[in-house]
């Protein structure tokens, strides 16, 4: 039993910190099913920011990146995938929130918190940077007003 | 322990036969961790229990290849944490599924969480603050038979509480949903403007709980859901209607207990929206719609099979928030809620360098309009309703104003008006059980010092004559980017009618972020109320003393 456990266990170590975006589907807000395994940005970087109608430091943190999202495109190419864990209660409000707020990201729904378990999301904002090969190589699970340069550091870094 | 070492196992083994790209799986996870010690403070009624600590831990572990997935959830109640459901205890496994998708077919076993919707017919879901866990412990497929079609059918118990290890209600739920996407099944009608979506789900319970020998009680209750989503341009409209039959629970309002009236709801939403603008208007239908898998007494979250969207904004500012929140009554409620949205352009007059949002929203429930029948000795339906037709009797009412403008490059500003009317004789939350009219106002500034400093500032204030009176808040918050932050508030019931309840609720905060890893410890008091997530709610004990949490993933 002890060895099956140890060989087990290096198996197991040996696989982690490799990672790859879960295979769930989920909608956008114009209802279209989308699949994040199957997202591609053209081995670009892309930014998944986990957000909700209802939280405040998420919306800071998303309407701040916004400013600067159009250069941040032009130089490194990213895209960025804003999942709302908005529920039933409040999903309605998000499609009426960006537009007003004219963000030009990528938004999907994850009502039923489907995305947020397979990403191991515990609250939100949960902020993750996925390089061009599909593997998270940051992520930061709070906003306080100048984190999205760290973000854009590590940005420019794996852009390079 | 073993159990656990044997299931990594055979997953492990049996993916190693299916590898076809022979890349690693990927192992992943989170924790979350609070624990609290707790002080007497008979100022403020906390009592101290006799454990002193308590504790609620969560571990998930997730492990995937190719298309295949599984974890395990690892859960500590020890002991539960003040005012969080008693159910909950001990430590233990609480959550375990595999799964595995290809060629359009997907397949759960274990514990999974679903929602058909808007989640009225069926939602399983964790809201782990409020301690809402229903999780389906079965067997669930989906199917995509064709591009634009998507079916699922799934059977299983609920989860109900937790005694060192999950334990499932005695009711057997069978759920089905099917999903139609017209410009996903129809290629040429990508090029249409109009975009359509049709669903429908079929739920029904078999349960034999039964608490009384009075009345025949049905042992399987099925419910029907037809649902659409359209959209052309910039407008776009759901439905949704939710038919239920006879399902009896008892109740001490004699006129909803053990009724046999069918339970119906409908949510409809109509929304324009474009750049700097937006509208959304929302209406609710719901009667008798109380739905779950067992039909004897259990805790107010316990067994629900339904959701019961609230239709109000939740609200984060703290006495907004947390004195008079509102949930969805189930006995039955008409709702309307507006939304208007709008950004003055920025390098306006109004609008100032940056532009300026505001945001305004309205949101009623009344009670339904009911006309008793008296057949509570033949077929007990108690009552007759009318679509839409609702009473004079104002169960909440929400009017508020949100309005956010940059300054400068330095100053942000967010003010914010509210005006609740809260029927507490029907909702029963705040116990003073009298309707309650309250006004707040809210004034919040961040200053961002430099790259890594920045400062906020929240000042509350709540005036009513109802209940405990007024209430003041205040908030400063440091933060440092990225690691730390630093917070310390205080509320206060300034207008207490009895002089010796105008009291201070003092708490100082700190946190440690790094990455994934989040540190927090926190010292003061927190006062008896209710906490709200999505629109659900739970009473919450006074409590005062140290909390120390800690939240990681990797």
């Amino acid at each position: 039993m002890n060895k099956i456990f140890l060989s087990l266990s290096l198996s197991l170590i040996i696989s982690i910190g490799y990672s790859q975006l879960p295979n769930i589907n989920l909608k956008d807000v114009n209802g279209v099913t989308k699949n994040l395994s199957k997202f591609s940005n053209n081995g670009n970087p892309i930014i998944i920011s986990f957000w909700a109608t209802w939280c405040k430091p998420c919306k800071a943190e998303l309407n701040t990146i916004a400013e600067e999202y159009d250069d941040w495109t032009d130089e490194t190419g990213v895209k960025l995938i804003a999942v709302s864990i908005d529920d039933a209660r409040s999903s309605t409000r998000v499609e009426p929130y960006i537009n007003a707020q004219g963000w030009e990201y990528l938004v999907l729904l994850d009502p039923n918190g489907d995305l947020k378990r397979a990403m191991n999301v515990n609250n939100v904002p949960h902020t993750f940077l996925v390089d061009g090969n599909g593997k998270i190589v940051w992520d930061h699970n709070n906003y306080s007003p100048g984190d999205e340069e760290e973000l854009y550091e590590e940005l420019v870094k794996i852009s390079k | 322990m073993k159990k656990i070492i044997l299931f990594f196992l055979v997953f492990n083994l049996s993916t190693d036969f299916f590898s076809q790209d022979g890349a690693p799986g990927v192992i992943s996870g989170n924790i979350q961790a609070i624990g609290q010690y707790y002080q007497e403070d008979t100022l403020i009624s906390a009592a101290l229990p006799e454990h002193l600590y308590g504790f609620n831990g969560f571990a998930n572990v997730n492990f995937q290849k190719g298309d295949f997935r599984a974890g395990i959830r690892y859960e500590s109640y020890l002991n539960t944490l003040e005012g969080y459901p008693t159910s909950f205890n001990g430590t233990g496994l609480g959550y375990r599924y595999m799964s595995w998708t290809g060629d359009g077919v997907g397949v759960t076993i274990g514990n999974f969480y679903d929602q058909f919707g808007s989640g009225m017919i069926f939602r399983a879901y964790e809201e782990r603050q409020l301690g809402i866990d229903n999780s389906m412990d079965g067997i669930r497929l989906t199917y995509e038979p064709k591009n634009g079609i998507y079916l699922k059918g799934m059977i299983g118990k609920q989860r109900f509480s937790f005694q060192d290890k999950l334990i499932n209600g005695n009711g057997i739920i069978r759920a089905f949903d099917g999903e139609l996407n017209l410009n996903e099944l129809l290629d040429s009608s990508n090029s249409w403007k109009l975009k359509a979506t049709l669903g429908g789900s079929f739920v029904s319970k078999f349960n034999t709980d039964n608490n009384t020998t009075l009345f025949n009680m049905p042992k399987n209750v099925g419910a029907t859901c037809l649902r659409m989503n359209l959209r052309y341009h910039k407008i776009r409209f759901s439905g949704e209607y939710v038919h239920k039959i006879n399902d009896p629970y008892p109740d001490q309002n004699e006129n909803f207990n053990y009724i046999y009236k069918n339970g119906e709801g409908i949510l409809l939403n109509l929304g324009y929206s474009t750049k700097g603008f937006a509208i959304d208007f929302s209406a609710k239908h719901m009667d008798n719609m109380l739905w779950r898998s067992t039909n004897v007494n259990v805790g107010p979250t316990d067994l629900l099979i339904g959701y019961l969207p609230a239709l109000t904004k939740q609200h984060t500012y703290n006495l907004a928030a947390t004195l008079y929140p509102y949930a969805t009554n189930f006995y039955g409620e008409i709702a309307y809620q507006l939304d208007v949205l709008y950004k003055i352009p920025k390098k306006t007059v109004l609008g100032g360098r940056y532009g300026t949002s505001i945001a305004v929203n309205f949101a009623t429930a009344h009670a339904p309009e009911r006309k008793f029948i008296s057949d509570m000795s033949t077929s007990r339906n108690s009552y007759t309703t009318s679509i839409f037709a609702k009473s004079d009797s104002v169960l909440f009412q929400d009017f508020n104003i949100e309005i956010k403008r940059k300054i400068n490059k330095k100053l942000k500003l967010n003010l914010n008006y509210f005006n609740f009317i809260f029927n507490d004789d029907a909702v029963k939350v705040a116990g003073y059980y009298k309707m309650i009219y309250a006004q707040i106002a809210v004034l919040d500034l961040t200053y961002k010092i430099n790259r890594y400093h920045s400062l906020r500032f929240e000042t509350q204030a709540m005036w009513t004559d109802n209940d405990k009176g007024d209430w003041l808040f205040g908030q400063i918050e440091y933060t440092f980017s990225p690691h730390w932050y630093v917070a310390i508030l205080d509320q206060y019931n300034s207008g207490n009618s009895d002089l010796n309840k105008r009291i201070h609720y003092g708490l100082i905060s700190g946190g440690y972020i790094n990455g994934s890893h989040r540190f927090s410890l926190q010292y003061g008091k927190q006062r008896a109320g209710v906490f709200c997530v999505g629109g659900v709610c739970r009473t919450v004990p006074a409590s005062n003393g140290l909390t120390f949490s800690f939240t990681s993933s990797f």
